[in-house]
């Protein structure tokens, strides 16, 4: 189900995607509304599921996590491991901040977080490497990632 | 740089970004005046960029989410910087990654449908410059999404 929203919401949207701590005041005086209007179609996006939460950004380097990696996971015995037992083993680990099941080259991308480059090793060797039914391993680092507005 | 309150913050906030400097103050029973001074201060130094209200896509009627993995032509100087330039220009491009290995840049673009998709595909992706290869994931299912960092 698709839910209506037009130019004003596309608009409140746009300033929540980076701001999301803003007043209804503030987010409609961004906009052009009054706080009690901005405030009614804050609530509707919310509850229509087209703003689902929030999420902190924050600079994990300032925070002792310098590397992040994406591995694209191939599954070797396919049939053999159930996919619900990969996932949960995978998504069992800490250092493991995504799961997603793909369709492609790929069975599974996974967003791997760690303090450096011997803990990512660590983790790679020890935990994921480690899971039953793990067949090829892609590993690409993390330079740079931007978040952009989307179609709004 | 941080110390042990910034982490209690952080780590509280975390789980639930919904929470006000209000609510942090009273979970952590402290005076609200000191959690907005502190988070202040996160912002400032840099460790805090922001909070963003997330957009669940599929509920605006975009049902296909597709990993583009993509190697540039680097052969050709400035190619990543015009390419990168190129792709913040479409408008169903929500994420923009680079890498060190043998993937050089990851695009997700949503679209609305398999037709959708078809059309960006050929007008708006394979248009971009610089491409030497090109990849596509088909996004299933999102199994975990990022969980707290044990701050």
């Amino acid at each position: 189900m698709t839910a209506a929203i037009d130019d004003l919401d596309r608009a409140i949207l746009r300033v929540i995607q980076t701001n999301a701590t803003l007043s209804a005041g503030a987010v409609g005086r961004a906009v052009g509304l009054s706080q009690p209007a901005a405030w009614r179609r804050l609530r509707r996006l919310r509850e229509t599921g087209v703003v689902k939460g929030r999420e902190l950004n924050l600079d994990l380097e300032k925070l002792g996590f310098g590397v992040t990696v994406f591995l694209g996971i191939k599954l070797a015995t396919k049939g053999q491991v159930s996919l619900e037992d990969f996932e949960r083993a995978v998504s069992a680990i800490p250092e493991v901040r995504r799961v997603e099941h793909v369709l492609g080259r790929y069975d599974y991308r996974l967003r791997v977080t760690a303090r450096d480059l011997p803990d990512f090793e660590r983790v790679l060797r020890r935990r994921i490497m480690a899971l039953r039914g793990v067949g090829e391993v892609e590993a690409n680092v993390l330079v740079s990632e931007e978040r952009l507005t989307g179609p709004l | 740089m941080l110390d042990d309150f910034d982490r209690r913050i952080l780590r509280m906030w975390q789980t639930e970004p919904e929470m006000t400097a209000a609510d942090l103050a009273g979970a952590l029973d402290v005076p609200t005046a000191r959690v907005t001074r502190r988070i202040e201060r996160l912002r400032e130094t840099g460790v805090l960029r922001g909070v963003s209200a997330v957009i669940d896509w599929a509920a605006l009627g975009y049902g296909v989410e597709v990993s583009l993995r993509i190697q540039i032509d680097k052969t050709v100087a400035g190619a990543f910087d015009a390419f990168m330039a190129a792709a913040r220009k479409v408008p169903e491009v929500t994420e923009m990654q680079s890498f060190l290995g043998r993937v050089d840049l990851r695009l997700t673009v949503i679209a609305r449908d398999m037709a959708h998709w078809q059309s960006l595909y050929r007008d708006r992706i394979l248009t971009l410059p610089h491409i030497a290869e090109i990849e596509a994931l088909m996004h299933v299912a999102t199994v975990k999404t990022d969980q707290a960092l044990p701050i």
